[in-house]
């Protein structure tokens, strides 16, 4: 076990940059693939009915068991991808040819990039000092995530651009009010947060691994609910979920932005929605629910101890990645209920949420946790 | 013309209402009028009356007058002359018009004794319908849904007569369907002059059959099918073909000889079936010749142009339409003729006199003749006709087969009869002076040419069907069937009669007005109108007999032309039903 | 006359909306471990309840003899013109004496039916029958059309009540003859 730790560490940087990249790439794609099929499934069974269960590649269908997997429609995953990755990619005439290749492309930078700022998982180094798993630990921490993610609009903007058509061009238009709408609300509702685990005389830092790191106590969504509330409100916005499917809107835009697309290129834009959502619930889990902590007041040393798993390094950091991956996905899980729960909002009610509802409440979350970390901070 | 004597009117009160008839109608003919229809099977207003049937009963009554003094009986209650009804009922059909004739169609004796007519009329009546081809418009039918009990109260076994007997080579037979009205018998015996038919045995024996040796094959044996008011009597040709309500009627002229006939063509889709006669009292009464039924088979024949080609390989329409056009006018073209010493005029694309002949044709429809008219007139050619004859039956075929032989009289065509060979024509293409002969629908061959002098020069032929003619055409473009367009014919009475477009033509075929108006627009350097309003307009303002005419406006029987301008002509035909030719007429009168 | 719905006033938990979404997401989450509703078709069917009208058909007699005499009512009555037949008149068989006609060619374009049953109420033979199938598919137009071979093939044999046709052989035998 030593010797694969030894072995990365040898290895040049720029080879570990790309190991890393690939990993991402490695991971991401089937993750996209894996939650659609998975939002078929609770589809399918929030309304009644079976789901995908036929596919079955007829060269395991001897294998015992094997009947199980075809009840999950797990073939079906492979079969959706590897259609989208051989079926015809149709280009319309009439789109700007640049721009329309570029869209996709434009949506996984992002979704991929902010992946490697989200630490999912932690371990205890030999001097028993927490360490955080994550490809690029960066002090500007959830900076680098906003910063990021948020250009992940353009590429809606440019496919809805790009597509030179009317409903594309709508959907394109919908996506850049909504997602800078909501992005004011989203940025106030972390602040609280930020003010909190920056302690005077401490060094500043806006390191999620730091947050996840000051909920070894009471986790910040049980006192601070206004704050994850709006957060997730804010999220469902960004990341283009119903109820706030306005850039797709199929019932009044077809398709929205990707209503000319087809095929992988299409595809990119699912496995970035994915990413999207995956990369939300994440930040959403570090801030508010206690990262890979298992539970308030319980923090992952104290279970490392119980548990012996003080100098088991990567046993120690499955298990935090298992935490935090079950968390992530039960939000992941929340996105989809809430899809067949509540029926997409009007455009205009999309926008009087998000500027006259949401933006003063998070406004006034703010002042109130300011005012309140700064009478406690007097009070010491 | 000798008038008609003034009809002797005389008023019957039918069911309440008065109406004046000339004396010696019939009182279904005279409920007719009042638009009461009294059921029937055995009466037909052509032919004589029988009254076995016994369905048209009716009640009637006479004024009641005092038999000593003949004086009126007024009825005290309503203040009018008491009516004597008779108690029972008699039949419509034999009783006439009498002055204050009083009758009741439709009182409940009426109805009780035929809803007891019926009932003995189906008694032995099988269920064919599904099968029968009368079904959909068979009078028996019809009458048992006003008069028929829904229901049988007769349990024992029908009778059981012959079935598919062969009355003759076009006429079937099945004798249990037959209700005995005896109107073949008698349609056989007073119109057809054949009196084969008649009734064998007694009773509900009585049996339809012919005199033993002999066929119902006279010409006219199809008009019993027609008359026959159940399923009894059947084409062969039409038997189980198609059910007649699918069938649309499209009103037109047998095209066989020149009395015009009225038929009427049932086609289902593009698919005639079957040909009837329509009833013009003035023409053919209700009646048509057997030959005439069988025209429709034309329309499919094996040998139909379908295409139109230029020696002989296939083309498209404006391809031989310029073809044909650059060979009559005579302008530089495709198709040249490789020994013309092309004169200077041709060259510079004017016709040349005489150059191009032009073969009418009598079976053309009036607007055709005339657009050949014009034609012919631009080119300066020569127009001649065929004509056909052969021997008139004295009823409804006459000795002249061309249709429209008066048309082109009418038309100016032509201003003498045709004549059966085409004499000068052969003596001008020998001579050298015709380059260019244009034939429609006329087999040159039958008409006296040789292969020879055919091929002396260049023919274009417009026709329906292949034959000598159009297989040595330079152009050949193929034209419709009387079916498959609209038009006009003058028939032997001068009688103006049109016809209308069953079934549409075949696929990649131009109509006759459309390919002629192309070719006289080329001639004459202008537009020709090819539809047939606004080719109307054209033939009234030129052409004087027609002057008041229009498609639209010709009665459905036709309208009656003056014929005096060609009185002093020798034409061939003979007498037929309701036609005495002019030097006969002058004689008996 | 126009007239103006009167909407109750929200409460507050409803204008919170929060609250209304969690009682949405309990219905949703019920639904989500109650059973399926839907039937896995190919495998399992619906019974089919009598009187469906499914595929029409051409059905024999008990005594397997065709029962269509190509009265082309059925062709008459079908109100998406599916139905096309080519009469004919037939032999006589020594078992089936004097139907003299039947169907030459009988077509039903499935593409065009309906499945209204208007030709199984006018068929005076009795002869043309909805029955009880009704899954219809094929990669070609063509084979949709249901030609005759393939109607009576769907068709099978009924029972007959009135055997019309043997009644009239029995009269010929009986003797009414003339």
């Amino acid at each position: 076990m030593t010797a694969v730790i030894e072995l990365w560490s040898g290895l040049h940087p720029l080879l570990q940059a790309v190991i890393k990249g690939l990993a991402v790439i490695g991971v991401m794609f089937p993750f996209g693939g894996a939650c659609s099929l998975i939002e078929r499934k609770v589809s399918a069974w929030m309304q009644g009915r079976p789901g995908p269960n036929r596919a079955l590649p007829f060269w395991v269908a001897w294998v015992p068991g094997i009947g199980l997997l075809q009840r999950l429609g797990v073939f079906h995953l492979m079969a959706d991808g590897g259609k989208m990755f051989f079926k015809e990619d149709p280009v319309p005439g009439h789109v700007n040819k640049f721009y329309f290749y570029l869209a996709p492309v434009v949506g996984m930078i992002p979704a991929l990039t902010t992946v490697t700022v989200v630490p999912f998982g932690a371990y205890l180094n030999e001097a028993g000092k927490m360490v955080p798993l994550v490809l690029a630990n960066l002090d500007v921490g959830i900076l680098a995530v906003f910063a990021v993610s948020s250009l992940g609009v353009y590429a809606l903007i440019l496919a809805g651009w790009a597509s030179n058509s009317k409903y594309p061009f709508l959907g394109g238009i919908r996506a850049s009010a909504q997602l800078i709408s909501y992005e004011l609300s989203m940025t106030l509702s972390v602040l609280p947060v930020f003010l909190w685990v920056n302690v005077p005389g401490g060094n500043g830092t806006l390191s999620l691994f730091d947050v996840v790191s000051a909920q070894n106590g009471a986790w910040f969504g049980l006192w601070m609910p206004l704050s994850a509330i709006v957060f997730l409100v804010a999220l469902f916005a960004e990341t283009n979920r119903l109820p706030f499917d306005m850039a797709e809107g199929e019932a009044d835009l077809v398709g929205g932005f990707h209503t000319e697309y087809g095929a992988m290129k299409w595809g990119l834009f699912f496995v970035a929605e994915y990413s999207h959502m995956l990369i939300g619930s994440g930040v959403f889990v570090l801030l508010f629910l206690g990262g890979w902590n298992p539970l308030p007041w319980v923090p992952l040393a104290d279970v490392a101890v119980w548990l012996h798993l003080t100098t088991q390094p990567i046993l120690l950091g499955l298990l935090s990645i298992g935490i935090f991956l079950g968390k992530a996905l039960f939000f992941i899980f929340l996105f989809m209920w809430v899809r067949w729960t509540v029926p997409r909002f009007r455009y205009d009610q999309v926008m009087k949420l998000g500027w006259q509802k949401l933006l003063p409440l998070a406004i006034a979350n703010l002042l109130f946790y300011a005012l309140l970390i700064a009478w406690i901070q007097t009070r010491n | 013309m000798i008038s008609a004597p003034k009809p002797d009117l005389v008023t019957v009160n039918i069911d309440g209402k008065d109406i004046a008839v000339p004396k010696g109608t019939n009182v279904i003919e005279a409920a007719r009028q009042l638009g009461i229809e009294i059921p029937h099977y055995c009466y037909h207003p052509k032919l004589t009356i029988a009254g076995n049937c016994r369905m048209c009963l009716i009640e009637m009554g006479m004024p009641a007058v005092d038999p000593a003094t003949k004086a009126p009986i007024m009825d005290a209650a309503t203040g009018k002359q008491k009516i004597n009804w008779i108690p029972r009922p008699q039949i419509g059909c034999a009783t006439n018009a009498s002055p204050g004739l009083h009758v009741k169609t439709s009182s409940p004796m009426a109805r009780e004794a035929r809803e007891g007519v019926t009932e003995f009329l189906l008694i032995n009546h099988p269920l064919d319908c599904p099968i029968c081809d009368q079904a959909g418009e068979c009078k028996l039918q019809e009458f048992s849904t006003a008069y028929g009990r829904g229901y049988s109260r007769f349990v024992e076994q029908k009778n059981v007569k012959p079935k598919r007997t062969e009355l003759g080579p076009r006429v079937t037979l099945d004798d249990e369907r037959c209700i005995l009205c005896s109107r073949c018998i008698r349609f056989c015996k007073e119109v057809a002059k054949d009196d084969v038919l008649g009734f064998v045995d007694r009773g509900s024996y009585s049996t339809l059959t012919c005199y033993p040796g002999k066929q119902l094959a006279n010409n006219y044996s199809l008009n019993t099918v027609d008359i026959c008011p159940v399923g009894a009597l059947t084409s062969t040709d039409f038997r189980f073909k198609m059910r007649v309500w699918f069938l649309k009627e499209t009103p037109s002229i047998d095209t066989e000889s020149s009395v015009g006939a009225n038929t009427t063509v049932s086609s289902r889709e593009g698919v005639i079936y079957r040909i009837t006669p329509r009833q013009n009292d003035a023409v053919n009464d209700t009646w048509m010749a057997d030959s005439g039924r069988l025209l429709y088979k034309q329309v499919k024949a094996d040998n139909r142009l379908l295409a139109p080609s230029i020696n002989g390989a296939a083309t498209a329409t404006e391809m031989a339409l310029k073809a044909a056009a650059d060979l009559l006018v005579g302008r530089t073209g495709p198709v040249r003729h490789d020994d013309d010493a092309t004169p200077a005029a041709h060259r510079a694309g004017a016709p040349y006199q005489g150059s191009v002949a032009i073969v009418g044709s009598g079976r053309s429809s009036v607007e055709e003749q005339f657009l050949t008219k014009k034609l012919a007139d631009a080119l300066k050619a020569s127009v001649s006709l065929v004509s056909r004859v052969g021997q008139g039956d004295k009823l409804l075929i006459s000795a002249d087969r061309n249709p429209n032989v008066r048309g082109a009289l009418v038309t100016g065509l032509i201003s003498s009869l045709p004549s059966q060979q085409l004499t000068t024509l052969a003596a001008d293409i020998d001579a050298g002076k015709v380059k260019t002969v244009l034939s429609i629908g006329e087999d040159l061959t039958a008409a006296g040419l040789t292969a020879a002098q055919l091929a002396k020069v260049a023919v274009v032929y417009l026709g329906t069907h292949q034959n000598a003619t159009s297989n040595a055409a330079k152009v050949v473009i193929p034209t419709l069937t009387v079916f498959e367009k609209s038009g006009t014919f003058v028939n032997q009475q001068f009688r103006l009669q049109k016809f209308a477009k069953a079934v549409p033509g075949p696929a990649g075929v131009a109509d006759d007005l459309v390919t002629l108006a192309s070719l006289a627009g080329a001639a004459t350097r202008s537009t020709v109108a090819s539809d047939l309003g606004t080719l109307w307009s054209a033939i009234a303002a030129e052409v004087k007999p027609l002057a008041l005419a229009t498609y639209a406006n010709v009665p459905a029987t036709g309208l009656l032309l003056d014929a005096t301008p060609w009185a002093a002509l020798p034409f061939c035909e003979g007498e037929t039903l309701h036609f005495k030719p002019a030097a006969s007429a002058a004689a008996t009168a | 006359m126009p007239y103006v719905v009167e909407r109750k006033p929200l409460t507050l938990s409803e204008r919170i909306y929060l609250p209304q979404i969690l009682a949405g997401m309990r219905v949703t989450l019920r639904r989500l471990f109650a059973p399926n509703v839907t039937m896995e078709y190919p495998e399992q069917r619906p019974a089919i309840p009598t009187g469906y009208r499914g595929v029409p058909t051409l059905v024999k007699d008990p005594h397997g003899r065709e029962k269509c005499v190509s009265c082309q009512l059925c062709e008459f009555v079908c109100p998406p013109k599916a139905i096309r037949i080519t009469p004919g008149s037939v032999e006589d068989q020594p078992d089936r004496t004097h139907v003299e006609k039947g169907p030459q060619a009988f077509d039903i374009d499935m593409l065009r039916c309906i499945y209204c049953g208007l030709c199984q109420e006018v068929c005076p033979e009795e002869a043309i029958f909805l029955q009880n199938q009704y899954t219809l598919s094929g990669y070609t137009r063509a084979e949709l059309v249901n030609d005759k071979a393939k109607l009576y093939e769907l068709g099978g044999t009924l029972p007959d009540q009135h055997f019309k046709w043997d009644k009239k052989k029995a009269a010929a035998e009986h003797g009414n003859t003339h």
